[in-house]
């Protein structure tokens, strides 16, 4: 099952691949994990928040009166108070966001549950009694709450022309691309309207914020990484790093949601600083489902073409998501498009993408957060197959990518050079048996029963580092103590991942010693450097990396020190066991904690120059992006009379390279299948007219019990990675081809009926009862009108050509301006120099990061073209043409396969 | 609010409080006696994260208040263990089967277990299951839970040893 792992001079005792007991699972068993209510200081006072009854409008006044004269209640704060220590919002890749956030709403409220007033009392049931009486008062405007609303509706945000939050790509399909569709045998569209989901981690948000003196600021926090919220709330504070110390020993999952503070966590901290006690809030779950923020509301459209055989001839891609009000960091979701095809031989492709503002809940990452490309792509594919009159195994036979078609480049530019989804496939049918599964299908349909096979394949780009500012590489610090005993500080984080039971895995398997002798130590930013912690699946990956080589480097002087001491060749030195051995000469075995004792305690018997001490630390910086692939088949029966939904089988069949520890990668991939069948079948989060969000509770937002999770089969269909240790990513992937999966064998359940034409999710028994009853199945297509009849101007509204002729072209091109170009990650802001020479441009574009020049452009009249080459976060060519317009400047970057971003901006004062 | 007195037992140690009329036996056993493996998903009776053992039945604590524990022999998560650290049966289960990630859901399910598991109980692998119903795991997708529910239905649990 696992790939060969080269080990030098390690005896027999191999930790990697093996299903041991977990780290964690002691303290965790016993009830004395450490999560963050369960921490109390000394004087610690609570939080409870007053919060937006409406979800958009003028507030009128915040009385705080009642509140305030409740016994035990300390403060009422309102955004006026906490405005006197500002702080920054900052998105996940520490940008700025083009519209206000602040923690409490000020002035007019965005969304239902927005924080208004912050209560502090001596307990939470005080501070909660209090905050009921915080009156606010407001003058309810009309709330825009859906993508459809968004489009035609007035801006949300003040200073805004649209509810655009971020947008990528291009309108028009190119001609080359329509021909392609058009000369296609078979030209099919399928389109998913995604549910808004709640990640719903079972802890919920919360920290403790403790101002010790006034240098040092102590987080507790529920969060993926302590790193990351460290650095983050460093730079929204702008206080150095060395002052703000985050600890965050065990979490409860996040999934996505926990990625950073956001509203409430920095309303805390804040008024944390302000009052100089430390102030703890935890969230409730009404609070939760209501309140903290959201993800996956979108809607896409795919259109693609196939050959009389079922080959792939082009496609086009339109993608919207809601936003909510305060999204962390806008976002169109460039991923969507990226990987849509990268598992498949794709000729061409091109999309639009938009995010949108929304009254509703901000939008946060939830696993997989690009998910929709698999759910759209593989659905299509079964589509097609229905219609081409070919299976499901052999059109994606037709079209993925194997192993032998590698190296090669996708639709996207994305480089493929060991991707194995059709592999995945064959490995995975290898434990199937289709023809056998047809004939039961046909038999169960003679008799009233409607069984269902599902196939999906894609791949996942995991282990990301040094194209995007959090995604850095990993840190390994591994001693052995002069005990002989093993710590180690790792900068990776668990929510449940596992990560000091993996770590300690590498570490036992390339040091040489017992897997119970090593400790990992990690959760609190003061240990270790700095790291993302569990965002991209990245941790096996990448602090997997760092572990082994740290390990190897540590394992090296061990053999330096022994083969010193014993009078050996370093080369005859072999540890196991926790033992040192030479080869050859049994007598002179050694434990290691003789050795250790030594290395640490005598100075003088160690070869000459050698630092003294067993300790050793490395940074791994992986490859850009590691690819892990599937290919997932699930079993189901459709009860024809309720709609309802059996699973009867799922069989996984992953790659994900070196498997660590089975029970783990195991466990990673159950959990986001069961959250794969939540989106499918049960779980939602629907808002009304008024922007209410009305699943308030576990009984109203579904989430899958154990009865409507199947057991998971696995087939672990593992090539090593060109990693060091071989590893691939595995933290995302059941969130991800789960859906698609699930769907298709609904799909093939309800064939007899008729298609699923417009994919609504979640598909209850409902909707499932109006395919087997063949009515429109999704209920919305009157309501929200499809995608592509209504079009939005994206680019600004071009300048009439007499207006540029008049008085506007006196200023000119020439010289500074201030420019901001909506990238992927947020909106940049840059300087901008042009030089013009008759019809010749040349000049600068500047922002932090440095200066680049450029040459070569053209100017005709006020319209700019000019190119710039840009090697992150990969090496594209920037195609810019602006306009020119008396002081203001604006237009398009064509940024190679992401499609064109826009560009706005004005004179340099 | 009006205050109680109440006599009561929690992991086997006697105990007198004075408890506020409103105060669950959640709020009560984390914030007062200390028991903050007790953990709260939802308090509102649906994940089941807070189920402790009161008078040999799972119970969810945060529905139910303190002042009616008086004169009831309530068990946490913390009071599984023997004395000796030794994880009993449940606690063993769980582990060998991989039943735990982010551990958020893990007592309550580990105290539904423990009712069920115990002599009088006699509950069978299915029973063990329906019972998990009433319990909600965000990580594993219940394929770990799922194996100890099998493995102390059919009495395959190991020592205990070991941890």
């Amino acid at each position: 099952m696992n790939a060969e792992i080269s080990g030098h001079g390690l005896g027999a005792s191999r930790w990697i691949g093996k299903r041991v007991p977990r780290k964690e699972d002691p303290r965790l068993l016993t009830g004395r994990g450490q999560f963050v209510d369960d921490v109390v200081l000394p004087g610690m006072l609570h939080v409870a928040f007053a919060r937006s009854p409406v979800a958009c409008g003028r507030i009128i006044s915040i009385d705080r009166e009642a509140a305030q004269q409740m016994p035990g209640v300390h403060a009422v704060l309102t955004a006026a108070d906490i405005a006197a220590r500002p702080i920054r919002m900052l998105s996940f890749f520490f940008t700025e966001a083009e519209i206000a956030i602040a923690p409490l709403a000020d002035g007019h409220v965005s969304y239902l549950g927005e924080p208004v007033a912050l209560v502090v009392a001596e307990s939470r049931a005080m501070a909660e009694d209090a905050a009921a009486l915080v009156e606010i008062a407001c003058e309810e405007g009309q709330p825009i709450v859906s993508i459809a609303q968004a489009r035609t509706g007035a801006p949300i945000h003040p200073g805004m022309d649209s509810n655009i939050a971020a947008e990528i790509g291009d309108e028009e399909i190119d001609e080359e691309l329509e021909q392609r569709l058009a000369a296609s045998a078979l030209r099919i569209r399928q389109k998913v309207v995604h549910q808004r989901i709640s990640q719903a981690p079972m802890e919920t948000r919360g920290v403790i914020a403790s101002r010790d003196g006034p240098e040092e600021l102590t987080l507790w926090i529920t969060c993926q990484s302590p790193h990351l919220v460290a650095r983050w709330v460093s730079l929204a504070l702008d206080l150095p790093d060395s002052a703000i110390r985050v600890i965050a020993k065990d979490v409860g999952g996040a999934f996505g949601l926990k990625n950073h503070p956001w509203k409430e966590e920095c309303a805390v901290i804040v008024a944390a600083l302000l009052l100089g006690k430390p102030l703890k809030w935890i969230e409730d779950r009404y609070e939760a489902l209501t309140a903290s923020n959201q993800a996956r509301e979108a809607e896409m459209t795919l259109e693609a073409g196939f050959d009389a055989e079922g080959r792939l001839t082009g496609s086009h891609g339109i993608y919207d998501c809601n936003n909510g009000a305060f999204p962390q960091g806008a976002d169109s979701n460039i991923a969507v498009h990226m990987f849509v095809w990268a598992a498949y031989r794709q000729p061409a492709y091109a999309f639009v993408s938009r995010g949108w503002y929304t009254n509703t809940n901000g939008l946060a990452a939830y696993r997989g957060p690009w998910a929709m490309e698999s759910l759209v792509r593989e659905t299509l594919l079964d589509k097609a197959g229905r219609r081409l009159g070919i299976d499901p195994v052999e059109i994606r036979r037709r079209n993925l990518v194997y192993l032998a078609d590698q190296p090669a480049t996708s639709s996207m530019g994305i480089p493929l050079e060991d991707i194995t989804p059709g592999e995945c496939l064959e490995k995975l049918l290898q434990h199937f048996d289709m023809a056998q599964f047809r004939r039961e299908q046909a038999k169960a349909r003679s008799e009233g029963r409607y069984l269902g096979v599902g196939i999906a394949a894609y791949v996942e780009p995991t282990g990301s580092a040094g194209s995007m500012a959090p995604m850095t590489g990993e840190l390994a610090q591994v001693r052995i103590e002069p005990t002989g005993k093993v710590t180690a500080t790792m900068s990776t984080h668990s929510q449940g991942h596992g990560t000091a039971t993996t770590m300690a895995q590498c570490i036992a398997d390339r040091l040489g010693v017992r897997y119970e002798d090593v400790t990992v130590f990690e959760g609190d930013s003061s240990r270790g450097g700095f790291g993302p912690g569990a965002a991209g699946s990245r941790q096996g990956v990448i602090a997997g990396g760092a572990a082994i080589r740290c390990s190897e480097l540590l394992a090296d002087k061990v053999r330096t020190v022994a083969a010193h001491l014993l009078n050996a060749s370093p080369d005859s030195v072999v540890l196991s066991d926790g033992m040192v051995h030479v080869e050859g000469a049994p007598e002179m075995t050694r434990p290691l904690s003789e050795i250790a004792a030594i290395a640490y305690g005598e100075p003088d018997r160690l070869p000459p120059d050698l630092e003294t001490g067993l300790e050793m630390q490395f940074r791994y910086q992986p490859p850009p992006m590691t690819f892990t692939s599937a290919a997932h088949l699930a079993i189901v029966e459709v009860d024809a009379e309720t709609g309802f939904v059996t699973i009867l089988r799922w069989i996984s069949s992953e790659d994900c390279g070196t498997v660590i520890n089975p029970a783990v990668v195991e466990g990673q991939i159950s959990g986001g299948l069961a959250q794969a069948i939540g989106m499918v079948l049960l779980e939602d989060m629907p808002y009304d007219a008024h922007g209410n969000p009305l699943a308030a509770t576990f009984k109203d937002y579904l989430l899958p019990g154990i009865g409507d999770v199947p057991v998971f089969e696995f087939v672990h269909a593992n090539t090593p990675s060109r990693t060091i240790g071989g590893m691939r990513g595995v933290g995302e992937g059941g969130a991800i081809i789960g859906p698609p999966t699930l769907v298709n064998a609904i799909a093939d359940a309800l064939s007899p009926f008729g298609e699923i034409e417009e994919l609504v999710l979640p598909l209850t028994p409902a909707r499932i009862l109006d395919v087997i009853e063949q009515r429109d199945v999704s209920g919305t297509s009157k309501a929200n009108s499809p995608v592509a009849e209504t079009p939005v101007t994206l680019s600004p509204e071009p300048v009439p050509a007499e207006d540029v002729v008049q008085g506007v072209s006196a200023a000119g091109p020439a010289g500074d301006w201030d420019m901001v170009l909506k990238t992927p990650m947020g909106p940049q802001a840059m300087q901008a120099h042009f030089d013009v020479e008759g019809s010749a441009l040349r000049g600068y574009l500047a922002a932090p990061e440095g200066r680049q020049e450029f040459r070569g452009g053209i100017v005709e009249g006020n319209r700019l073209r000019f190119d710039l080459k840009v090697e992150k976060p990969m090496k594209i060519t920037l195609k810019y043409d602006l306009e020119v317009s008396g002081d203001a400047i604006a237009g398009k970057c064509k940024m190679g396969m992401f499609g064109s971003a826009k560009v706005t901006g004005k004179r340099a004062p | 609010m009006s205050e109680h007195a109440i006599a009561w037992t929690v992991n086997a140690h006697p105990r007198r409080d004075r408890v506020e009329a409103r105060t669950s036996l959640a709020d009560h056993l984390r914030l007062e006696v200390g028991c903050t493996g007790v953990h709260l998903g939802c308090e509102h009776g649906v994940c089941g994260a807070c189920t402790v053992i009161v008078d040999g039945r799972a119970v969810r604590s945060c529905l139910m208040l303190a002042v009616q524990a008086d004169g009831a022999c309530v068990t946490t998560v913390e009071g599984l263990a023997a004395p000796d650290g030794t994880l009993h049966t449940v606690q063993q289960a769980m582990r060998e089967a991989h039943g735990v990630q982010c551990g958020f859901c893990t007592p309550g399910v580990l105290m539904t277990f423990a009712a069920l598991s115990s002599d009088a109980a006699k509950a069978d692998e299915q029973a063990m299951i329906a019972a998990m119903s009433g319990h909600i795991c965000r990580c594993t997708g219940y394929q770990g839970i799922r194996r100890a529910a099998k493995a102390l239905a059919d009495k395959a649990v190991g020592s205990g040893q070991g941890t």
